[in-house]
């Protein structure tokens, strides 16, 4: 193709990836850098209903003026990344000197709230998608053999946990592992404890979201790998019956292989997603136990009486940044394999 | 569900009585448009409004728990979205400090011969809003259980851990407690009750710096943590409306809870009428030998945006003065503590006047208030699940709020 037809195919595309994807994310990695003007306040008389204080305010036209004079706030560099909400090196280096050995240092770091984030995204990521491959293949193979008469009303049910609003089944399961609820009274009288309680308990309430992650995510690793079942050369399987492979032999040496594209397309989109965790964590009301960087990005967006539009914007990058080295091992690999075939 | 039909039969009722009033509120034209928070007694004032409603005058709500959130951009547009932001002492800050919001006295003066004193709310001399209604958290507590047990309605928070105590040992609840205990606002609003309780300021004067990782700071968690001993391990998810269903299944005696809610745990249509009528409101308890209750006094009220029209500031207010008339408060008396003019206390008020009377201090109306409770909420559940100590919990929770402030620029 010419370079001047592929670039007329190419440029609609190229414009609105530029206008919907680059010009919003550099739009927010220069907020990282800005944070709000130092207030101007003042001392008034305040009184209500229950009497008559003084308070401090803030000088409203001091402030308008200065945001007339720079509508961005004040230039913060990379300040907002550095300070103890973010990637806290003081803190980092005060710990590192102060702590007599590596577990109180390392507990010390994860009471940081990046690190205490980034500790759950993490682990929420690399425990989450592989199980989520391993249930989806399994039930795709499961699907795959059963008749073609209730075929379709089985993938239907398998897929609803996808079809759910993440949001509601969360909210749904959270009701039932409540210490009222079915799940969570009958866990009570299995265990025989009356304070056992998936809510409270850190380790249990992110075994309750990993558990939540999987069964939310399986059904869309289901389908793909059941649609790449569809393509499996017939001929290649009979072949290896004739040679006496088992039906383990036969997943485990002419499937596997023939789905491994598909299972770097679902880890690939898997790790995205994971990263990214975050209805659960409103959902299930986990916030004491587990945060993840987007949590970390809403709390700032909402925060008390003015947003922190820095703060977020600066979490944002940052988890722009883990998504990229989270993806460079798979999206290498995936490059090679494409030169290879060229 | 229940909520939506009370609300609709209070409309109801209130169209049926005012019809001659109707559509009489002697307003020329305009247009009002009301944004507020979502409970009854608001549903009250926004149907009063309502009813200015004509042929030139148009009157429209949107009542939702949301309302914080978006009144800054709403009201920063110009014309503002909304005419009337009903606001209570936290929720006015951010509208003062973006100078959104008009100032009264010329409206007061004009159209407002119905109201009390007390209602206005004034900053540096001008009336910035009209309040209507008063509300704080203070104790429910179930008299029958109590008495069952042979104890009297505890006063301070050592009594309700000996109350409780007493409940459990003689079998009759295994977690007579719960508080507001979410991680988050709920939270962070029990620890300043608590604070305030112990007599801590939460500021060094005449600063923005935080000053609450002190002695007092340490003794409040502690408390809290006392109690949550006496609560369901689900304590952690507890808010208000998570509290209301655990109440009505009889399986808790002592709660603290806000005072525009006590009416809906006794109102006579309860799911659970022999609850309802064992429920008894008082004020919350003092603790640690403190002279004021351990909780933090409210005002709800409204507000007039800065960014419309002189006539829909006329109509708006207007509309609003007949939502609030003396004869509301008649009306619904038991919907809310009414600050208006011709309103008599109905048994749940009771909570909330006595919290008053015993001189319980107002919640900070502080521009940085919102970033310190906000740190608050986020921080301290870790120390309450015995993950860290009350030291640690409070240096994070300033450390978090030092941070926010100075990206807000109320620190350097």
């Amino acid at each position: 193709m010419p370079h001047r037809t592929f670039l007329a195919f190419i440029l609609p595309s190229l414009a609105a990836m530029f206008i919907f994807i680059a010009l919003p994310i550099l739009s927010v990695a220069y907020q990282s850098l800005f944070v709000s003007h130092p207030r101007v306040t003042v001392e008034v008389e305040t009184c209500g209903p229950f009497g008559c204080s003084v308070e401090t305010r803030v000088d409203t036209e001091a402030m308008a003026e200065l945001q007339r004079e720079s509508p961005m706030g004040q230039f913060n560099g990379l300040g907002t990344y550095t300070n103890s909400g973010h990637l806290a090196f003081d803190d980092l280096a005060m710990i590192w000197a102060s702590s007599p050995d590596w577990t109180t240092a390392a507990k010390s770091i994860l009471n940081l709230p990046f690190y205490k984030a980034l500790a759950f995204t993490l682990a929420f990521t690399f425990i989450v998608t592989p199980l989520v491959i391993v249930f989806g293949f399994f039930i795709a193979l499961a699907v795959n053999a059963i008749p073609p008469l209730i075929k379709g009303p089985v993938i239907f049910l398998s897929l609803l946990p996808m079809i759910v609003t993440p949001l509601i089944g969360a909210l749904v399961l959270f009701w039932m592992i409540d210490a009222r609820g079915v799940i969570g009274a009958t866990l009570q009288l299995v265990f025989n404890d009356p304070q056992l309680s998936l809510k409270a308990s850190p380790a249990l309430t992110w075994v309750v979201l990993f558990v939540y992650g999987v069964w939310h995510s399986a059904p869309f690793s289901f389908i793909v790998f059941y649609a790449g079942l569809q393509t499996v050369p017939k001929d290649t399987l009979e072949s290896a019956m004739i040679d006496g492979a088992s039906r383990w032999q036969r997943v485990r040496y002419v499937v596997l292989p023939h789905l491994m594209p598909l299972v770097t397309f679902v880890a690939l989109m898997q790790l995205m997603d994971n990263f990214r965790v975050f209805e659960p964590i409103v959902g299930f009301s986990a916030a004491a136990n587990a945060t993840s960087l987007s949590y970390l990005i809403y709390s700032d967006l909402r925060a008390g009486d003015a947003p922190l539009f820095g703060s977020a914007a600066a979490t944002s990058m940052l988890t722009i940044i883990g998504v990229v080295i989270l993806l460079t091992p798979v999206l290498i690999r995936n490059w090679r394999n494409f030169n290879r075939k060229t | 569900m229940k909520k939506f039909l009370m609300a609709t039969v209070a409309a109801g009722a209130f169209v049926a009585s005012a019809g001659l009033a109707l559509a009489d509120c002697g307003i020329a034209k305009g247009s009002v448009r009301i944004l507020s928070n979502d409970f009854e007694a608001l549903h009250i004032v926004a149907a009063g409004a309502e009813k200015c409603a004509s042929g030139t005058v148009t009157v429209t709500k949107n009542q939702t728990t949301e309302h914080k959130n978006i009144q800054i951009p709403a009201l920063t547009a110009n014309p503002a979205t909304y005419t009337v932001a009903v606001v209570a002492n936290n929720s006015i800050v951010p509208l003062l400090n973006g100078g959104l919001i008009r100032p009264l006295d010329d409206l007061v003066a004009k159209f407002g011969q119905q109201l009390n004193e007390t209602q206005l709310v004034k900053i540096d001399g001008k009336v910035m809003a009209i309040a209507f209604m008063a509300n704080t958290q203070h104790m429910y507590y179930r008299k029958d259980l109590l008495e069952q047990a042979g104890i009297a309605p505890p006063k301070t928070y050592e009594e309700v851990l000996e109350a409780a105590k007493v409940l459990r040992d003689k079998g009759i609840l295994k977690n007579p407690l719960a508080l507001n205990m979410k991680p988050g606002w709920d939270l962070a609003q029990e620890f300043v009750n608590m604070y305030m309780g112990y007599g801590g300021d939460l500021f060094k004067a005449g600063t923005a710096e935080a000053s609450i990782n002190n002695e007092n700071g340490v003794k409040t968690l502690e408390m809290l943590k006392a109690l949550t001993g006496y609560m369901s391990p689900d304590y952690v998810t507890y808010n208000t409306n998570a509290i209301k269903p655990i109440w009505e299944a009889g399986e808790i005696a002592i709660i603290n809870g806000w005072g525009s809610r006590a009416g809906a745990y006794i109102a006579a249509d309860s799911p659970v009428p022999e609850i309802a009528k064992a429920t008894a409101f008082a004020s919350a308890p003092m603790v640690g030998g403190g002279s004021t209750p351990a909780t933090t006094l409210w005002w709800d009220g409204f507000t007039i945006a800065k960014n419309i029209s002189d006539e829909d500031a006329e109509a708006s207010f207007r509309a609003m003065m007949n939502g609030t008339a003396p004869q509301t408060a008649v009306d619904h008396g038991s919907a809310a503590v009414w600050l208006i003019s011709g309103y008599k206390p109905t048994p749940a008020a009771v909570g909330v006047f006595e919290t008053i009377a015993n001189k319980a201090k107002p919640f900070p109306m502080l521009a940085h208030m919102g970033l310190l409770h906000t740190a608050l909420g986020d921080n301290i559940s870790e120390f309450l699940q015995g993950k860290e100590s009350a030291e640690q919990a409070l240096a994070d929770a300033t450390a978090a709020y030092t941070t926010a402030a100075k990206e807000n620029g109320f620190l350097k």
